[in-house]
């Protein structure tokens, strides 16, 4: 069971799923709280669940709204990397910057092509995190 | 004399975010501090006793005179930036406008590395400013100040309460009767500081101890340790 963790944990770090932060919050547990990590991955991914939501009910409205959708994003990558989620913040960088690029845009036709690359990073995104719920409920699973 | 254990710091921590609070609150008791969380900033300054639990934008609010809760003393505020309807800049500035909350020191966090805001921040009195994700090395580099402010606040009590015994930093009771101990105590408790406090810090510390006006003859003292 020790050695499954390890792979776990090891494939996960390899692959760039997790970031140095991960290994920050691991050092914060203790004896009196052995269950930290699991907490907060528990919240972040309610918390990122609600902001999925919020953001494909954004975005099936039809019009961008890049304002809102970047405040979104701002919190989503907020905690992202806290928790060290290394490949879904990228991906929030990169929206954002779409966004901001998009929000710019004064000619409807490259808004459009911003649109779409907004929306193909927002796939990708939610590919990577679901691949990280997987991967790290299996990892705390495994620790038990 | 028994040198005392590390003193515990009060830590009152704001953030609108509850993955955020949990993660501040963690650092926090293991940086050994004692933690206090709140979700807003009007939640802040009541705990502090700035605000008698009225939103500022209640109209049916009736202004009162703010009530001090000096049995609460908070050693440092932390707080996010980003934050609705009061943002920890609002929360800042509301802090070092008050003659009771000044003097405690306050770090802003946030994740967004903007220059502007920081040195907003800085200028308006912040001590320091972290981007998020805080990390125990950043919070370490807080235990000067709020030692700082912890020594002023004993003293000040060991002042008025003379035979009250301090569980801080001062290992001795204070006899103000007698001609020749209180310098010696005074001494010790400088030592300590001394110890504790980085050198930089030292003329700052001095200066806080030059302004006790209860004890005149001090003032010349510049103490060679």
């Amino acid at each position: 069971m020790q050695r499954q963790v390890a792979l776990i944990k090891q494939s996960l770090f390899d692959q760039g799923y997790l970031d140095e932060q991960f290994v920050e919050l691991e050092e914060l547990q203790d004896d009196a709280n052995p269950n930290f990590v699991e907490e907060v991955a528990t919240l972040y991914f309610k918390d990122s669940a609600r902001l999925i939501s919020n953001i494909e009910q954004a975005l099936e409205r039809g019009s961008f709204d890049f304002n809102r959708l970047d405040n979104y994003m701002h919190q989503f990558k907020g905690s992202s990397t806290s928790i060290g989620a290394s490949k879904v913040k990228t991906e929030c960088t990169m929206f954002r910057e779409y966004c901001r690029v998009g929000n710019a845009e004064v000619f409807s036709l490259f808004r459009t092509c911003d649109e779409c690359r907004c929306l193909r990073t927002f796939k990708q995104l939610k590919k990577e995190h679901a691949t990280l719920r997987k991967k790290l409920e299996q990892y705390f699973q495994a620790s038990k | 004399m028994v040198m005392a254990a590390e003193p515990q710091f009060h830590v009152l921590a704001v953030d609108d975010s509850l993955f955020d609070r949990k993660l501040i609150e963690r650092l926090l008791q293991k940086a050994s501090c004692q933690v206090t969380t709140v979700d807003s900033g009007y939640k802040a300054l009541e705990f502090l006793g700035l605000r008698e639990g009225v939103e500022i934008n209640d109209p049916d609010a009736v202004s009162t005179s703010p009530v001090i809760h000096q049995e609460v003393e908070v050693n440092l505020i932390i707080t996010d930036y980003c934050m609705p309807s009061m943002t920890g800049y609002d929360l800042l500035k509301e802090v070092k406008e008050s003659s009771a909350c000044k003097n405690i020191p306050v770090v802003i966090m946030s994740s967004e590395n903007v220059p502007a805001r920081i040195s907003r921040c800085l200028e308006e009195g912040a001590e320091e400013f972290f981007l998020k994700p805080v990390r125990l090395a950043d919070l370490n580099k807080l235990k000067p100040h709020m030692m700082k402010t912890k020594l002023k606040n004993q003293k000040l009590e060991e002042i008025e309460t003379p035979s009250k015994v301090e569980s801080g930093t001062v290992a001795a009771v204070v006899e103000p009767e007698s001609e020749v101990e209180p310098k010696q105590i005074y001494l010790q408790v400088v030592q300590q500081e001394e110890q504790t406090v980085s050198n930089n810090k030292r003329k700052s510390v001095e200066e806080g101890l030059s302004t006790h006006r209860s004890r005149p003859r001090f003032e010349g003292i510049t103490t060679a340790v």
